[in-house]
């Protein structure tokens, strides 16, 4: 490790002759890349989270407390859209899927370097136009980030603004898409077969097919809506003889594949935190990497479980209940066989492991009352209401949210060489485990009873649960705010992080932390299985 | 070891397959795109067929035979411009090339007068000729412009790549050991090929 | 390494597949002025499927290029296969 000194890492280098802000603007390194996408997905997370916040301020009494009906309209509207498309969809991959998927097979960069920097300027692109529609005359949007037809013709609100913000970054999604697969296709290292790879170019793999396949159908969707706003074609319209739950059918034929968009990193990232800790092979690779490719696949038959109440025919109804149903299966082989890594492991409890007991925790929670919603009778209950929106919590933000803050502890050591307070990291999990229990299992029970959705006002009997949710959200909006404070904090201060403080062996524990650019001396062969750590002792003798 | 980290330069070698697999689930994409147009198409032809079969006699058969004509021999000289440049002919290559730009602006003409007809008899999306007809036709002419004008604006943005391909290729940016642009800019010109043979048959051929 | 396609095709080939284009489409035109009843569509896009078949093997080298690449095909057409199965569950039931 001696040289790991001389080495320069890739802040110290730059694609490009510029210097500065230019060298990071211009740069076609994945790495850098990567981290302009955090920057950027981070700054919205804030103002996405900032947004929810506001919203549970004014749920805190009945009637009106800060804002209007209409304000409240805009802001669970933009709420979704941001933290949805900005946050969610792009977060895992186009961070640490930039910055880690070259690493992990072994290559120098993405197949499409140049592509990969227009990606993000795809992105930015499209989050301006959100931002820009939210002052343009006619007002923020007021439709919910489903846009359904036909309110979303009807709305006098910058409706086709946003719609186009959505497009332009669909398009900037699929163009990662792009880029990865060819990456895993063609970059791989010698003697990195596909079933060497790590589960998380397994898993970010998966996703890519995914981005390809289901964007394109919300991006034709999307644009019709422009069209028919535009020039009064009858598409959707019902006055025009279109058919709304077509809408319907379009919408969620992508984005329903977009929950696994957003899922499939994260339990990529599970499979990579968990043996590194429990100083184990994982468990059933190939189950695993099967799996993530069947939840892809399986994902694409199971959209219309959204639209049990919206008007289908009986047949497709039991049809998509019974087609959601087997989505469990691969979810389960993946759970269990993270279970079953650990057992008999030498378990290491450092923080991301932690947060990755959090996730398995909150999202068996989300994902067992997806059963509650995916079967068609208790679904007509519950749907449109506080369980609803529970179960979508706990799946995505206990979920990948939660898997989020996993890799940002786990890889942040590789990423900017420098540790962080080990004490506050483990305070942060409980804090959060806290705050989001508090916030969002009262909704389950609010929705239980009835509260709908969407409703600017409710009932008194609801107050006391609204209550517990929005005191949930000071506790764990202040937790995340601790999180970023002790992590900006490190960047400067904390202890220069070695080459693989966790003891992890996939590739990127191999190279110096922060990596240098093109981040091999020399492209590797591959020849260890991808979790064997029989390999940890050769690698202490590098 | 600083020293060779210096020399790296960062330069990613050649790899054609990689570029044409880009391309490839790029056009993908673009056929799924146009896949949820004929979803739609589908599913309103499936709800209104009388009106959709009466909609389509609106439509003139012998423009839209001729535009398929047209597109497949435009397809054609493509093809056979890439052949071209293999062998070494950068001379036919090139003129293959301005014959598909040719053909793409006929098309084009076709494409407009065909449009401005049904304009000059009313029938354009909000017309007032136009809404006092039964649903399923407002539908089907909803349907025909949309289409038929995104495709045409494919073969627009095709026009302007293969322009850029002739350039290339007279300045021996693009030559007989490095056409994988050509290829994949051939391969983006098929794909509005084949999308207009599903096209033609849906809206002209339904009399 | 660096992948060129090395399976060339001839003018020759080319042109015979361009003659086979224009001959299916007029044989559509024509099928399409006989009254068929509910065979009619299927038979136009069944010559409409052969033609894409036609393009997409030769003229866009599908046949001759990488392997993996027909599987990239068969994932999106099956996909698109799919959502129409699966929308039409609800249309031809409701």
């Amino acid at each position: 490790m001696a040289n790991e000194i001389a080495v320069k890492n890739f802040y110290q280098q730059s694609t490009n002759k510029h210097t500065g802000i230019l060298s990071w603007l211009l740069t076609k390194d994945h790495k850098r890349i990567g981290l302009m996408y955090m920057m950027a997905i981070m700054s919205f997370f804030v103002v996405g989270m900032i947004i929810g916040l506001l919203m549970r301020l004014e749920l805190i009494a009945p009637g009106r407390t800060i804002m209007n009906a209409q304000t409240y309209n805009t802001l669970f509207t933009l709420h979704g859209v941001i933290m949805i498309f900005l946050f969610i969809i792009p977060g895992l991959p186009a961070i640490f899927g930039n910055f880690f998927l070259p690493i992990q097979i072994g290559a120098a960069d993405v197949a499409f370097p140049r592509l990969n920097l227009l990606s993000w300027y795809i992105y930015m692109i499209g989050a301006t136009l959100v931002i820009v529609s939210l002052f343009l005359p006619g007002g923020p949007i007021d439709t919910g980030w489903t846009f359904y037809i036909p309110y979303s013709i009807r709305s006098t609100t910058n409706v086709s603004m946003a719609l186009f913000a959505a497009f332009v970054l669909g398009f900037s999604s699929i163009l990662t898409g792009i880029n990865f697969i060819t990456t895993v296709h063609r970059l791989r290292a010698p003697g990195m077969g596909f079933f060497k790879m790590p589960l998380f170019v397994w898993a970010t793999y998966a996703t890519a097919w995914i981005q390809i396949i289901a964007t394109p159908v919300i991006a034709i969707t999307i644009l019709l809506v422009i069209i028919e706003r535009a020039f009064g074609v009858g598409i959707f319209d019902p006055a025009l003889g279109g058919d709304p739950i077509l809408f319907q059918h379009m919408f969620w034929i992508y984005s329903h594949p977009a929950v696994y968009i957003m899922i499939l990193p994260a339990m990529g990232v599970v499979s990579e935190i968990i043996p590194t800790f429990s100083r184990r092979t994982i468990f059933g690779y190939k189950q695993i990497a099967y799996s993530s490719l069947a939840i892809a696949f399986i994902g694409y038959l199971v959209w219309a479980h959204h639209m049990f109440s919206s008007g289908m025919s009986d047949t497709a109804r039991w049809i998509f209940s019974l087609l959601t149903f087997i989505v469990a299966l691969p979810s389960g082989v993946k759970i269990f066989n993270w279970v079953a890594t650990m057992y008999k492991g030498s378990i290491d409890p450092q923080p991301p492991f932690l947060w990755v007991m959090n996730f398995i925790f909150l999202f068996s929670i989300g994902g067992l009352t997806g059963l509650v919603l995916g079967s068609l009778a208790t679904d007509i209950h519950l749907t449109d209401t506080y369980f609803v929106v529970a179960h979508f919590h706990y799946v995505m933000f206990g979920g990948t949210g939660t898997i989020f803050f996993a890799a940002l502890h786990y890889w942040f050591p590789k990423m900017f060489g420098r540790m962080y307070n080990m004490k506050f990291a483990r305070i942060a999990v409980v804090l959060y485990f806290i705050g989001f229990n508090m916030l969002y299992f009262p909704k389950f029970i609010m929705g239980y009873m009835g509260m709908p959705r969407r409703y600017y006002d409710y009932l008194p009997q609801f107050t006391p649960y609204q209550r517990i949710s929005t005191i949930g959200s000071w506790i764990l909006v202040g937790t995340i705010f601790f999180i970023f404070g002790y992590l900006i904090h490190a960047l400067r201060k904390g202890k220069k992080a070695t080459s693989n403080p966790w003891g992890g062996v996939t590739m990127e524990w191999h190279i110096p932390s922060p990596p240098p650019l093109e981040n091999f001396k020399t492209i590797p062969t591959v020849t260890h299985e991808p979790y064997d750590f029989s390999q940890l002792k050769e690698m202490k003798n590098e | 070891m600083s020293d060779h980290q210096e020399a790296a330069v960062h330069q990613l070698h050649r790899d054609d397959a990689g570029a044409r697999m880009g391309m490839w689930l790029f056009l993908f994409t673009e056929v799924l795109l146009f896949g949820g147009m004929f979803l739609v198409y589908a599913v309103y032809r499936y709800q209104y067929p009388d009106q959709f079969h009466l909609a389509a006699r609106e439509l003139n058969t012998t423009l839209g035979t001729l535009n398929t004509i047209i597109l497949l021999t435009s397809s054609l000289t493509v093809a056979l411009s890439i052949a071209a440049l293999q062998n070494g002919n950068k001379f036919l290559s090139l003129i293959l090339l301005s014959a598909t730009l040719l053909f793409a602006l006929t098309f084009m003409v076709i494409k407009y007068f065909e449009w401005t007809t049904k304009i000059a008899h009313g029938i354009y999306p909000g017309s007032p000729e136009l809404l006092t007809k039964p649903n399923g036709q407002i539908l089907f002419f909803g349907l025909y412009y949309v289409m038929t004008g995104l495709h045409g604006l494919h073969v627009l943005v095709g026009m302007v790549v293969i322009s850029f391909m002739i350039v290339f290729i007279a300045r021996d940016k693009v030559t007989p050991d490095n056409y994988v642009k050509l290829e994949n800019s051939g391969l983006y010109w098929h794909l509005v090929d084949l999308i207009w043979i599903f096209l033609f048959p849906l809206f002209y051929l339904i009399q | 390494m660096s992948g060129n396609n090395k399976h060339h095709i001839s003018y020759g080939t080319y042109i015979i597949v361009w003659l086979a284009l224009l001959a299916f489409t007029s044989l559509t035109v024509t099928i399409a002025g006989v009254n068929l009843g509910r065979y009619t569509l299927f038979i136009a896009l069944s010559i409409a499927a052969i033609k894409s078949a036609l393009v997409i093997n030769i003229f866009m080298h599908i046949k001759f290029d990488e392997p993996i690449f027909k599987v990239f095909l068969g994932i999106s057409g099956s996909t698109l296969f799919i959502i129409f199965l699966l929308t039409f569950f609800d249309y031809i039931y409701r």
